[in-house]
């Protein structure tokens, strides 16, 4: 790899009541990511500095940051990827209240599943008490399952990041959650109305962010949150019923 | 205890990997007020990183499959140290803990007529894990975490126990503290589950998050409870070796239920060269046949590659030593080399390897479709931990419970792949269930305010010595490389006298830990107070390696090489003494009843 021995490192210190950039010049090598190098600085310059992680293998979703301005997972951004020539920022997330350092209070995301109704299962196939399912049926919402819940979709939402409408949206993460319940040959729930009125379905405008900055490559917009606006609109924007309607 | 905020349960799970969730969802069903205190944000635990997926004996694939045949495949795995009576009720409850997570909405993968699909693994006789591509854990840990927030359970996300609290013998509750804002907090509590996973994070190489510093061990330990099977650690054959940066993170052995194969760098299959006897009848003996049998002929005798993880990995650190080993210092793993047999093997390795797939191409600069991988063994699962009963999952202390991995028994001297999520689920309803009725029965204990007080006295010690105290990361740093070197995957008596000495020397230090900066998510002053209990698990592994004069499951003496009938019939407990040293015993196994020897005898 060529690249320099050294980069620095410039990361956001401070709390909620402030905070500043600092630069750390720290030794790299060969196949470092940016946590790497966050560790390292945490170790031997700044033992104090906060910085959320569990897996270090793009599993988990913890250290999401903000990484030159761009919303990623510290674990899985490369540092023969970026220009090493500069200072690397690194900040946290913006979307969310800042907490210390890089980590922010994420807690609203939580809150926010809690709104939506919980997996129903039909009745069962079989006498065991288990169902008989394709593959076919199921690839869709598995591939909204592989969501690692890094909630970086979240931060870059316009709806919530530029907007705040952390009240009547529910952001995209939460969308494709609603969609791989909605879409599970299993479940016999309907959230179609809760979509439209109290999840806020209606605030995307398919600017396909989240889908761009998803780490595990999830088509958030195409494959979740367009077919979910599709069903709200055959049900209660059905063209006919309009046509015959109150006119509205 | 006016200073510090009070928050009282009837049961109390510390950890929210599987085992602590599924406690907490069996003891809040059971009518208990449920609290749920994590290290990490909530879905993040490690049973995130599980992948290959949780073995139960469905039949789906092969409907040879029983409870029987599962039972006597983890028994042999275990090479007969395990716990039998919870062999068999793993073996027993592991398919409807399966098909209740599916009732909770985990989607996995499927067979052509629609059942859940199950997947070959090593030491498994048919094809016997559930799974979801290779991101089980992931699933397994969403289904309980998006159930177990509609259940009224309470939860503490980053925050750490400190100490549990004892009234007299019997455990009371728990004092911790909240990381994000440094606030100590006092846990109260009828009945405690401990289970806080592993202890991977006191070697240098390993697959585990820093989550795994050996809580639960090392809280128990301290409050009087017996720890068994120290020395059985396990090496998982295939954790990625370059670059260095990710030296450790897990293959996952699916790449081997897959087809995948390994090399030395003669391009040789060497593990042909050597099949343990009692595997011997059950193992392909060629290439052919193996492949055969990863693709379900149920005619074809299982690859090599398939064998217990404890002999993969040795004879992959045998090829290294001698030379035969690749650039950096692993073999190759090559999934790749199925294009000789499907036509559309890059999309069927995608499908069913994705992130796999994904962390080489992203970490790696390799598509493992095209090249051979290059692995090497890297610490993976603590078999040993707190020793429960079998049914209840309660320790030696009343009122203190455990499960998944923190506690022992189940997988006896080597864990068989796959055996963990379902451990998780079987023992994690147990251990919630038994703590709720613990709860029911017996009353709130009293709290001891000393001990409160005493522990935050301890904890806040480091910020008082500041940076003329000793750099915490360093000495976890030295502990880890000692662990590594000394007491890793070949052991001898010299070097483990040698690792005991150092942890003693590193203790010192440790205590004289220093911390900068304020309270508020100090990650410093987190790892200062993780060392006591990494320490003190270290030097248990270490005696008990030093002990045990033989060579069994995923404990390797090169001065002891063989297996020894004598310590077959023993596992090693660990208690504290009353000169608070700890005491080292041999106790007899858990003898086998006349029906389960029956089984064993009918599945050899």
């Amino acid at each position: 790899m060529s690249m320099a021995d050294q980069a620095i490192f410039r990361i956001w210190r401070g709390d909620n009541g402030g905070g500043k950039f600092v630069d750390y010049t720290t030794e790299i090598s060969s196949g470092m990511v940016v946590l790497d190098a966050v560790h390292s600085i945490q170790q031997t310059q700044a033992n104090d500095i906060a910085v959320r992680w569990n897996c270090k293998a793009g599993k988990c979703g913890s250290c999401s940051a903000e990484i030159n301005g761009k919303p990623r997972l510290m674990c899985m951004t490369r540092l023969n990827t970026l220009d090493l020539t500069q200072p690397v920022t690194v900040e946290p997330m913006k979307t969310f209240p800042h907490v210390k350092d890089l980590v922010t209070d994420v807690s609203w995301n939580y809150r926010v599943k809690m709104k939506i109704a919980p997996f129903k299962p039909r009745k069962p196939d079989a006498a065991d008490g288990s169902w008989r399912v394709q593959q076919a049926d199921v690839d869709r919402p598995q591939e909204f399952r592989k969501c690692i819940e890094c909630f970086l979709c979240q931060d870059v939402c316009h709806v919530l990041r530029d907007h705040d409408l952390h009240d009547e949206f529910i952001g995209p993460r939460f969308l494709i959650y609603t969609a791989q319940l909605e879409m599970n040959p299993i479940d016999a729930g309907d959230r179609r109305k809760a979509l439209k009125d109290e999840l806020g379905i209606g605030y995307c405008n398919i600017t396909k962010c989240c889908t761009k900055v998803c780490p595990e490559e999830i088509k958030i917009t195409d494959n979740a949150i367009i077919p979910l606006k599709e069903r709200v609109v055959d049900v209660f924007f059905d063209p006919i019923a309009r046509l015959f309607g109150s006119g509205r | 205890m006016a200073e510090f905020p009070i928050h009282e349960y009837d049961v109390l799970v510390i950890g929210a990997g599987g085992a602590g969730l599924r406690a907490a969802i069996e003891a809040s069903a059971a009518g208990c007020k449920t609290a749920v205190i994590t290290k990490s944000l909530l879905g993040k635990a490690h049973t995130v990183m599980a992948e290959g997926g949780m073995a139960a004996a469905m039949g789906n694939v092969d409907d040879r499959d029983n409870w029987r045949v599962h039972f006597a495949d983890t028994m042999r795995g275990g090479q007969y140290l395990n716990n039998c009576r919870m062999a068999e009720l793993h073996a027993k409850e592991a398919p409807a803990r399966v098909h209740e997570l599916e009732a909770w909405g985990a989607i996995f993968d499927r067979t052509k007529d629609g059942r859940i699909l199950q997947r070959n693994f090593g030491g498994h006789r048919y094809p016997r894990l559930a799974h979801v591509g290779d991101r089980t854990g992931l699933e397994m840990i969403r289904t309980l975490q998006d159930h177990g927030i509609h259940q009224g359970i309470d939860v503490y996300a980053e925050h750490t126990v400190l100490t549990l609290l004892m009234d007299g013998n019997r455990c009371a509750g728990a004092f911790g503290y909240d990381r994000e804002r440094g606030r100590f907090k006092v846990f109260p509590a009828k009945a405690v589950v401990l289970a806080t996973g592993g202890v991977g994070r006191a070697f240098k190489v390993t697959s585990n998050s820093w989550e795994y510093t050996a809580d639960g061990q090392a809280l128990a330990y301290k409050a009087g409870a017996a720890l068994l099977d120290m020395e059985f650690v396990q090496f998982h054959p295939t954790g990625m070796v370059w670059p260095p940066s990710v030296k450790g993170i897990l293959v996952t052995e699916g790449v081997r239920g897959e087809g995948g194969v390994l090399r030395n760098k003669d391009g040789k299959r060497f593990l042909f060269d050597d099949i343990p006897e009692n595997y011997r009848s059950s193992t392909a003996d060629n290439e052919d046949e193996g492949w055969r049998y990863t693709q379900g002929d149920k005619t074809a005798r299982r690859p090599p590659e398939l064998l217990t993880r404890d002999h993969v990995a040795r004879c992959i650190n045998r090829e290294v030593k001698a030379g035969r080993g690749s650039p950096h210092g692993g073999v190759f793993l090559d999934i790749a080399w199925i294009k000789e047999k499907l036509p559309n093997s890059v999309e069927h390795i995608k499908k069913k390897l994705p992130s796999m797939y994904h962390q080489f191409k992203q970490l790696a600069d390799l598509d493992i479709t095209k090249e051979p991988m290059e692995v090497g063994p890297t610490t993976h699962y603590a078999m040993g931990g707190i020793q429960v009963d079998g049914d209840t999952q309660m320790s030696s202390v009343a009122g203190l419970f455990a499960a998944g991995e923190c506690a022992a028994g189940l997988h006896g001297a080597n864990r068989l792949g796959g055996n963990s999520l379902s451990d998780l689920l079987v023992f994690g309803k147990r251990a919630g269930e038994y703590a709720a009725k613990f709860a029911k029965e017996n009353g709130a204990g009293k709290l001891d305010q000393g001990q409160v007080d005493a522990a935050a006295k301890t904890a806040l010690a480091p910020f008082e010595r500041g940076a003329a105290g000793e750099n915490p990361f360093a000495v976890q740093n030295e502990l880890q490389d000692l662990m590594q070197e000394l007491v890793g995957i070949v052991r001898v008596e010299g070097e483990m006298q040698r690792a005991i000495e150092k942890i003693n020397a590193l203790r010192a230090r440790a205590a004289n830990a220093g911390i900068t900066g304020n309270i508020e998510y100090n990650t410093g002053w987190h790892t200062a107070l993780d060392l006591d209990n990494m320490l003190t698990i270290s030097e248990m592994i270490a005696l008990a390696a030093l002990e045990r004069k033989e060579s069994r499951g995923g404990h390797f003496r090169d001065d002891y090489p063989e297996k020894n009938a004598e310590w077959g019939k023993y596992n090693l407990r660990i208690r504290q003494g009353a000169d608070r040293q700890p005491q080292l015993e041999r106790v007899p196994v858990v003898p086998l009843t006349e029906e389960m020897k029956q089984v064993i005898e009918e599945n050899k």
